[in-house]
C-alpha cells in the first residue's frame, strides 16, 4: 500500500511544520477551529447517545415519561438472566466462530486464486466484490424469495435430483442460524477478497519464487510463506468479522426478526425488539451496553495481543 | 484452497536445477530465446501457471454462485408470480415488462429515490466538509494531545448505529428531527467522522513540507493552505471518503428505519423493505421493485468500483 509508506515519513514530517507553527501566535485557536465541527458532531451524536445509554440502563423507563424509577443493575440482571439474551450472544459467538473457522479459508482460497494471471480477472473481481456493495435490505429481501418454500433454491435441487436436501431454510429452528450465516458469506466474501488482494500485492514475488526454487510445494509456500507475510491483513480482516458478526442486525431483522422462537436472535435484534417494540428502553439499553462492552473488551483484548505487533512503529493508528 | 489444483510435491523434492514445474521447463526455453535477461525469464514463467485452467473454471463457477442471486432478482421481475410458482428456475416466458413498467411509473419509486439522494448528499457533504477540517488539525499541526484526539476518533470504528440508537431516537425527538431528513443524515455524517478522518490523514500528512513552506513564503498558510493547496492535492483521498460515506448512507436501514415514520419521507431501503411486506403474494414484482432499487448501487459501484475497493483497503491498511 503506498498510503502505508506516506504515513511514516509524512507524520515524521510533521513534527518540523509543526515546530514551525508552534512559534505562530492563535496556533491554538486555529487547531481548536479545525477541530470544533467535527468534535461536536461526533460528541452530540455519537460519544453523548453512547454515555447516555450506560445511564439510561439503570432505569426502568419506557421513554417517554420521567426518568425516576431507579433499578440500578437490575436491567443486566435481568438481561444476563433471560434465556432470549443468552441465546442471542451464543449466536452472535456462532457467527463469529463461524466466520473465523469458513469464511477465513474460503476468502484466502478465493483470493489466491485470484492473485493468479487467469482471464477475465478484472471482471471476475468486479463480480465477487458486486454483493458488498448491495444493501442489507436488498440482500435480505432477495435471499427472502430464494429461500422460501419451493423458491429458487429449492427448485434447483429438485432439478439436480437434490431434492432430498430441501429444508424449512429459515423457518427449522436447527438451522436457521446457518441459513443466515450463508447470506452473510455471501454478501461479506467479496470484502475479504479485496482486502486479502491488496494485501498478497505486498507479498514479494522473490520470496515466493526462493521457496519454489528449494523446492517448497505451493501448499507450502501458501502455509510457511504467503500466510505469515499475509500475516497483517489476515488480522484486520478477522478483527472486522469479529466485531461484524458481534453487531450482525439488518440482515436478521429483515429476513427473520429474530425467530422462529428466537434461534436467530442476535444482542442487536433483542436490543432494538424490547427497546422500539416493547419501549423498554432503559432495558434495551442496558442490552445496548452489555453489546458495547462486549465489543470493546473484544477489539482491546485483540489490540492488546494479536494486533500489537502491527501497530510498533507505526505513528499513526493503522487500526481499521 | 486451489491447492489441490497444483501439483503438491513432498519437502525432499527435486535439487536445485530440476524446475519444479512442470510445464514452465518447455516455457522458460520460449522465455530464453526471446529474452536471455533471467529477471525477464523468470518473470515469463511465472506467467505460465499450470494451474491457469482449473483456478479459471473455479473461479467463474464462484462468480456465477455470486452473481445467481442479483441474476434472479432482474429476471424475475420479467415474469408474473403465477410463472415463478410453477417453474423458478426458467427464463421467463414470456417475458413481460410489466412489473418493472408499474415500479417505473409509481411516484413512491422515484419520491425514495430522490429521498435516499438528498439525504446521502448531506451527510456526505457535511462529513466531509468537517472531517477534512479535523483531519488536516491531527495531520499537519503538531499540538499536546493530538494522539488522543485522533485516537478517541478511530475509536468511534466501534460503535455500530445499534449501541447508540436508543438515546439517539430520543436525543432527535427532543430536536424534533424525526421525520425529517437531516434527523438521519446528520448522525449519519457523525458516525462516518471516523472513517473519514482515518483514511485523510495520512494522505494529507504525506503533503510535502517543502510544499507548505513555499505556500507560506507566498503569503498562503493556515486556512489558505488548506483551502488552496491541501484539499486540491487529497482529491483522491476526498473521493474515497465521499464515496464511503454515500454508500453507507445510501445503503441504511435501521436509522431511517426508527426515524422516518412518515412514508413520503421514506428511503429506497427502506422503502424496498415496506414493499416486499406489503406484496407478499406478489413476487414478481417485489423481484422487480428490488432489482431497480439495486440499479443506482449498481451504477455507482462499477463508477466508483476503484475509489470503493481503495478506500476499504486505504482505511484498514492506510
Amino acid at each position: 500500500m503506498p498510503t502505508g509508506t506516506m504515513t511514516d515519513g509524512g507524520l515524521s514530517g510533521t513534527s518540523g511544520t509543526g515546530a514551525r507553527l508552534r512559534r505562530r501566535p492563535g496556533r491554538r485557536m486555529q487547531v481548536a477551529a479545525l477541530l470544533a465541527p467535527a468534535m461536536l458532531l461526533y460528541l452530540v451524536f455519537v460519544l453523548v447517545p453512547v454515555g447516555l445509554a450506560a445511564w439510561y440502563s439503570l432505569f426502568k423507563w419506557n421513554g417517554i415519561g420521567p426518568l425516576e424509577e431507579f433499578v440500578g443493575l437490575g436491567n443486566y440482571r435481568r438481561a444476563l438472566g433471560d434465556d432470549v439474551f443468552r441465546g442471542a450472544v451464543l449466536h452472535n459467538a456462532i457467527f463469529v466462530v463461524l466466520s473465523l473457522v469458513v469464511q477465513f479459508p474460503l476468502t484466502l482460497g478465493l483470493a489466491l486464486l485470484l492473485d493468479r494471471r487467469i482471464p477475465g480477472r478484472p471482471v471476475l473481481r468486479l463480480v465477487l466484490f458486486t454483493p458488498y456493495v448491495l444493501s442489507e435490505v436488498i440482500t435480505a429481501i432477495a435471499w427472502l424469495l430464494i429461500l422460501q418454500p419451493d423458491g429458487l433454491l429449492d427448485a434447483a435441487l429438485d432439478a439436480l435430483g437434490l431434492g432430498g436436501l430441501i429444508r424449512l431454510w429459515l423457518a427449522d429452528q436447527d438451522l436457521v442460524l446457518y441459513t443466515l450465516f450463508g447470506v452473510a458469506t455471501w454478501k461479506y466474501l467479496g470484502f475479504g477478497i479485496i482486502l486479502f488482494l491488496a494485501g498478497l500485492r505486498n507479498v514479494p514475488e522473490e520470496v515466493k519464487e526462493a521457496a519454489t526454487l528449494d523446492g517448497a510445494s505451493a501448499g507450502q509456500i501458501v502455509r510457511h510463506v504467503t500466510v505469515p507475510l499475509l500475516g497483517p491483513t489476515i488480522r484486520i480482516w478477522a478483527f472486522l468479522s469479529v466485531i461484524g458478526s458481534l453487531q450482525l442486525f439488518d440482515l436478521v431483522w429483515i429476513m427473520t426478526e429474530g425467530g422462529p422462537s428466537n434461534a436467530s436472535t442476535t444482542m442487536a435484534t433483542y436490543l432494538i425488539d424490547h427497546g422500539f417494540q416493547r419501549y423498554e428502553f432503559g432495558f434495551g439499553s442496558a442490552a445496548a451496553t452489555l453489546l458495547f462492552l462486549i465489543s470493546f473488551v473484544v477489539a482491546l483484548a485483540y489490540q492488546r495481543w494479536v494486533l500489537r505487533r502491527d501497530l510498533i512503529g507505526v505513528p499513526a493508528g493503522r487500526v481499521g | 484452497m486451489d491447492d489441490g489444483a497444483l501439483t503438491d510435491r513432498p519437502p525432499t523434492g527435486p535439487s536445485p536445477d530440476s524446475v519444479p514445474d512442470p510445464s514452465a521447463g518447455s516455457q522458460s526455453q520460449l522465455g530464453s530465446r526471446s529474452l536471455p535477461w533471467s529477471g525477464r525469464r523468470r518473470r515469463r514463467r511465472r506467467r505460465s501457471d499450470p494451474a491457469a485452467v482449473p483456478a479459471f473454471v473455479l473461479a467463474v463457477a464462484v462468480a456465477a454462485l455470486t452473481l445467481v442471486p442479483v441474476i434472479y432478482v432482474v429476471l424475475g421481475g420479467f415474469t408474473s408470480t403465477a410463472q415463478l410458482a410453477e417453474d423458478p428456475v426458467g427464463m421467463p416466458d414470456p417475458w413481460m415488462t410489466g412489473n418493472y413498467g408499474s415500479v417505473l411509473s409509481s411516484a413512491r419509486f422515484w419520491r425514495q429515490l430522490g429521498n435516499s439522494l438528498l439525504i446521502a448528499l448531506l451527510a456526505t457533504g457535511l462529513v466531509v466538509a468537517v472531517g477534512s477540517l479535523a483531519a488536516f488539525a491531527v495531520s499537519r499541526y503538531v499540538f499536546r494531545g493530538r494522539e488522543l484526539v485522533y485516537t478517541v476518533f478511530t475509536l468511534g470504528l466501534l460503535f455500530p448505529v445499534g449501541v447508540a440508537i436508543l438515546p439517539l431516537y430520543l436525543m432527535l425527538r427532543e430536536l424534533h428531527l424525526l421525520d425529517n431528513p437531516l434527523g438521519v443524515a446528520v448522525p449519519q455524517a457523525a458516525f462516518s467522522i471516523p472513517v473519514t478522518i482515518v483514511v485523510l490523514r495520512p494522505f494529507m500528512a504525506a503533503v510535502p513540507n517543502e510544499l507548505e513552506d513555499a505556500a507560506a513564503i507566498d503569503g498562503c498558510s493556515g486556512f489558505a493552505f488548506f483551502w488552496r493547496i491541501l484539499l486540491p492535492l487529497s482529491r483522491p483521498a476526498l473521493t474515497t471518503v465521499s464515496v464511503l460515506a454515500f454508500v453507507t448512507s445510501w445503503n441504511a436501514y435501521l436509522l431511517p428505519l426508527l426515524v422516518l415514520n412518515d412514508e413520503q419521507q421514506h428511503t429506497l431501503p427502506l422503502g424496498t423493505a415496506m414493499f416486499s411486506t406489503q406484496y407478499t403474494q406478489d413476487t414478481a414484482r417485489v423481484l422487480a421493485f428490488t432489482a431497480l432499487s439495486m440499479v443506482p448501487a449498481l451504477v455507482f459501484f462499477v463508477l466508483a468500483e476503484r475509489r470503493i475497493v481503495g478506500g476499504l483497503t486505504g482505511a484498514v491498511k492506510g
